[in-house]
């Protein structure tokens, strides 16, 4: 059997990003070749996607992702994300990609004011994304959060945009943190970029509870090969 | 120049902090209804015009200072 080959994912390091080499680590068991990319870095090397890591990118001043915005790699992810190239944003990374305008809507603090930190069970609202494809639509995943700042807040006029597009790609089953219909993850409109709080990258092993996250990051790793294979 | 800058959870968005704030007022006997709680931003500025200054102040807020989707700003200068 040939082997299938390992399509390279960058995960962008913040100062202040501290799930950076999970993330790294998740992909490569998950049969991707992670990178690490600097935030100072002008350009991203030759990639299948791109994985903005949890943390607290620049301390998380003024606005969790407001500042990690301006680093001068967003503006090459801000290309690739324009180029149909795949983004995912977990944690502070979702911040950071709501705060860019690259994913819509914001996140605000908890309802409880409360650090949440606990295994939540989610519902797979679409299975027909790249970040999914290895789902199925209305199944549930049990991934961690940990986040005092993942209240999705969309207005009513985004939030009916959202839904009648089916951009909302997973839901909380019991809503831990005041998102408005329980929103746990988004994707763009044009559904090549999808952010999330829960972390899919701490739920790839059994012997931490859960591997529904590699559901997730595996999805990402088939759709990066798949590009390779095509552009190839 | 000078220019203040007030940030605040807009209208309708719940404020969990200003929640928190209004309940402890009351514990302590204040009769408050509500407490909303934003964010203040003092700047020193160059230049002496400040017609400019607030373009470019409002600018900066929509940039990064606040988020517009959850956030309205005020811009105060101060000569």
């Amino acid at each position: 059997m040939i082997a299938e080959p390992r399509p390279r994912i960058a995960v962008l390091v913040f100062p202040g990003s501290n799930d950076d080499r999970d993330a790294a680590l998740a992909l490569e068991r998950l049969g991707a070749e992670p990178t690490l990319v600097w935030h100072a870095e002008p350009e991203l090397p030759e990639v299948g996607g791109v994985v903005l890591p949890g943390g607290f990118s620049y301390g998380d001043y003024l606005r969790c992702g407001a500042i990690a915005r301006f680093a001068p790699v967003m503006e090459a992810v801000r290309g690739f994300a324009d180029g149909g190239g795949l983004v995912l944003g977990i944690c502070n990374g979702f911040q950071v990609l709501c705060e860019a305008n690259l994913l819509p809507g914001a996140l605000r603090p908890n309802a409880s004011l409360e650090f949440v930190c606990s295994d939540v069970t989610l519902r797979l609202e679409r299975a027909d994304t790249p970040f999914t494809s290895r789902g199925e639509a209305g199944q549930t995943l049990t991934i961690p959060i940990k986040h005092g700042e993942g209240g999705y807040f969309a207005d009513e006029e985004l939030l009916y945009e959202l839904e009648r597009s089916g951009q909302v790609v997973l839901r909380y089953e019991q809503n831990p943190n005041g998102s408005v219909a329980a929103i746990a993850g988004v994707t763009n409109a044009r559904g090549n970029v999808f952010g999330l709080m829960p972390h899919p990258e701490h739920a790839v092993n059994s012997l931490l509870g859960s591997t529904d996250g590699a559901l997730v990051l595996g999805s990402l790793v088939d759709a990066a090969r798949e590009r390779l294979l095509t552009a190839a | 120049m000078k220019a203040t800058i007030l940030v605040r959870p807009k209208p309708g968005i719940l404020d969990p902090q200003g929640e928190a704030v209004q309940s402890s007022l009351r514990q302590l006997g204040f009769a408050v209804d509500e407490a909303r709680v934003g964010r203040v931003i003092d700047l020193e500025l160059d230049g002496a015009d400040a017609h400019a200054a607030r373009a470019e102040l409002e600018r900066a807020c929509e940039q990064l200072l606040a988020n517009p989707l959850i956030e309205s700003y005020e811009i105060a200068i101060e000569r």
